[in-house]
């Protein structure tokens, strides 16, 4: 990495390197994190940030994951007047303040849930995304807030929810606040399973802590993207615990499969069709002829020859 | 250092243990010394009442995690009769470190679920400090489901690190685990009392604690995550645990300001260690008060005010 290439690109190999800062504005390359291939940013972002390669799944941002996952010009924002505030006045080597404020700047986001209202092929439908790159997809009271909305409006108007966890967990910054919102959204999701309104949660690559242990398990479906790491506690927590060393592929969704805490693995490209089947067929919706099931963004082949990448990346 | 005071009761430890001095040579000059003695007493208790007027949230904390301080046996032999322990999730195992069973208060029968931690090494291992596994959330659940078939009111009492970090544990779905406790606890059809006598470490504590009225100890604790733990993360360090204790605002006091605690009950001097009894007292009739509160609502007003309750946490303020 001393090449011409390094003072082009310099951000985007720090991030892949210490695995943060997955959503690097610039750079037209990009290395996949798994099998080390070079990756043409456009190509990568046509697939849905899934490596074309080795299928290895990237992170994707909550707006972009809504806008695949619903039907083109369907989508109405809710909740999203909401803003955090900083009820503790808390501060660490940081102000919360100013946290918020650095991650409000870097993910265009209020906070770290998207809420969405729209159509799922043809079928009305409640989606929420969690930001991760928005302080690691936190819960804070407002994630709270805008998922319950999200889930009161499902309820309303009798129409399923899906929700698309990321996330750390709880959001330390707002103490008891944060904790509490994992019973107020599982008080929640209560009421839709009292009144028979399906919710659907889909884990990507990570959920853990307080959204792992509250809503992220309470699906009627709990369905998860391929290889994406799920658990309670963080790896690192448990391997200072039990001090030994953690088995193979621990934690990661086929882990969790063959564990029974899973209903399904499903790929990225896969997931519009396969929860619009589901869906489907837990409201009684008619069934749809199989060429309307296929999202258009993932039956698109590339016409365009791409370019080569550079030698030394 | 005497291993029954904190670090910041080492003053009162010094002066306490001059005091059991003069009572060893007690026997010449009596009266002269229990004089003394009586002066050193009254001196202990303004010093101990002066020490405890003005507690950090890390003292606090240490308090609620003291070794002497009483666990959820010692109030259910002192607050309760007649209890029959109930063991096992009927599917995979017994937790011990979660106990529970029906008992009576003053007369009245009542489900009671509580964490529990061990007081020596060997029992402190088969109690794992405290930290349920799966298996120990969903022995909780079944109690709570049976309480609420036989109209029993549930009795939770919290104290625990925190839920269980362990392969095992992670194997068997502690987070599902955890999820579902405070799904179903919200429609419970019974009236729900918490109270955190220790520690309340997180999701491991709400996993028994969603509930109509939370009741605090004075000098117990409420947290999203240890101080340890937020220091290490926040300030990469460990050893700024009190700063992560004071920005986070665990202490009961601080929790009943923020609107989350419905009772505080006060302690005796120098903590509920000094005398389980006379704490056990207070929390019986805390109990008591709540339970009288809570069992003349209709279930359905009683569902609809737990579910408000939850739905306030964090909620914007009306402008």
């Amino acid at each position: 990495m001393s090449s011409w290439l390094t003072k082009i690109v310099p951000s985007i190999m720090r991030s892949e390197r210490k695995d943060r800062r997955t959503n690097v504005p610039e750079g037209l390359w990009r290395k996949c994190p798994k099998c080390d291939s070079v990756l043409y940013r456009p190509e990568l972002e046509k697939h849905l940030n899934v490596c074309p390669k080795c299928d290895h799944h990237m992170r994707l941002s909550a707006r972009k994951r809504l806008t695949v996952f619903l039907d083109a010009d369907s989508t109405q924002e809710i909740a999203a007047e909401l803003e955090p505030t900083d009820r503790l006045k808390f501060k660490d080597s940081k102000k919360y303040k100013d946290r918020l404020a650095a991650a409000q700047k870097e993910t265009q986001e209020k906070d770290a849930l998207v809420v969405m209202q729209g159509t799922l092929n043809g079928l009305p439908v409640v989606a929420c995304a969690f930001e991760f790159n928005f302080m690691g997809g936190s819960m804070g009271a407002i994630v709270g807030e805008r998922f319950v909305r999200a889930a009161n409006l499902a309820l309303e108007k009798q129409i399923p929810f899906v929700c698309f966890a990321a996330s750390g967990g709880a959001r330390m910054q707002e103490a008891l606040f944060s904790l509490m919102q994992m019973a107020k959204t599982s008080a929640a999701l209560e009421k839709l399973k009292q009144a028979g309104v399906p919710f659907i949660s889909v884990m990507t690559d990570p959920v853990f802590g307080g959204v792992s242990a509250s809503l992220a398990m309470l699906g009627d479906l709990n369905i998860a993207e391929p290889n994406a790491l799920i658990g309670f506690a963080g790896p690192r927590v448990i391997e200072q615990t039990v001090r030994e060393k953690l088995p193979e592929g621990f934690q990661r969704s086929e882990f969790l499969l063959e564990h029974g805490a899973l209903d399904m693995i499903v790929h990225r490209h896969e997931l519009r069709a396969k929860i619009g089947g589901i869906l489907r067929k837990l409201t009684h919706a008619p069934e749809l002829a199989t060429e309307e099931f296929l999202s258009k963004e993932t039956n698109e082949e590339t016409t365009e020859a791409l370019p080569e990448p550079p030698k030394d990346f | 250092m005497n291993p029954n005071f904190l670090e910041f009761e080492q003053p009162i430890a010094e002066l306490e243990a001059k005091i059991e001095e003069l009572r060893l040579v007690g026997d010449d000059n009596q009266l002269n010394i229990s004089e003394e003695i009586e002066r050193l007493q009254e001196k202990s208790t303004k010093l101990t009442e002066q020490i405890f007027s003005n507690l950090t949230a890390w003292q606090v904390s240490q308090l609620s995690r003291h070794p002497q301080r009483p666990y959820t046996l010692d109030y259910i032999r002192l607050i309760f009769s007649d209890f029959d322990e109930i063991h096992g999730d009927r599917h995979f195992a017994d937790d011990a470190a979660i106990v529970g069973g029906i008992a009576r208060l003053e007369g009245q029968p009542v489900m009671i679920i509580g964490h529990q931690k061990g007081r020596d090494v060997k029992e402190k291992v088969r109690r794992n400090f405290g930290m349920p596994r799966p298996e120990g959330y969903r022995k909780a659940l079944r109690l709570m489901q049976m309480a609420e078939r036989f109209k029993l009111p549930i009795l939770t009492f919290i104290d625990t690190p925190g839920a269980y970090p362990g392969v095992d544990a992670e194997e068997r779905g502690q987070s599902e685990a955890i999820a579902f406790n405070l799904a179903v606890m919200s429609r419970l059809q019974t009236p729900i009392i918490s109270t955190v006598i220790g520690e309340g470490g997180s999701g491991g504590a709400l996993a028994i604690g969603v509930c109509d009225e939370l009741m605090m100890l004075q000098y117990s604790t409420y947290s999203v995550i240890s101080p340890e733990g937020c220091a290490s993360i926040l300030w990469k360090s460990a050893e700024r645990a009190a700063d992560a204790a004071a920005a986070m605002g665990i202490t009961a006091e601080r929790l009943q300001e923020l609107g989350f605690v419905d009772a505080l009950i006060d302690e005796p001097l120098g903590g509920a260690h000094r005398s389980p009894e006379r704490m056990a007292d207070n929390i019986r009739q805390a109990l008591g008060q709540s339970l009288a509160r809570l069992q003349a609502l209709d279930t359905e007003v009683l569902l609809e005010q737990r579910y408000q309750r939850l739905m306030r946490f964090g909620a914007p303020e009306a402008a």
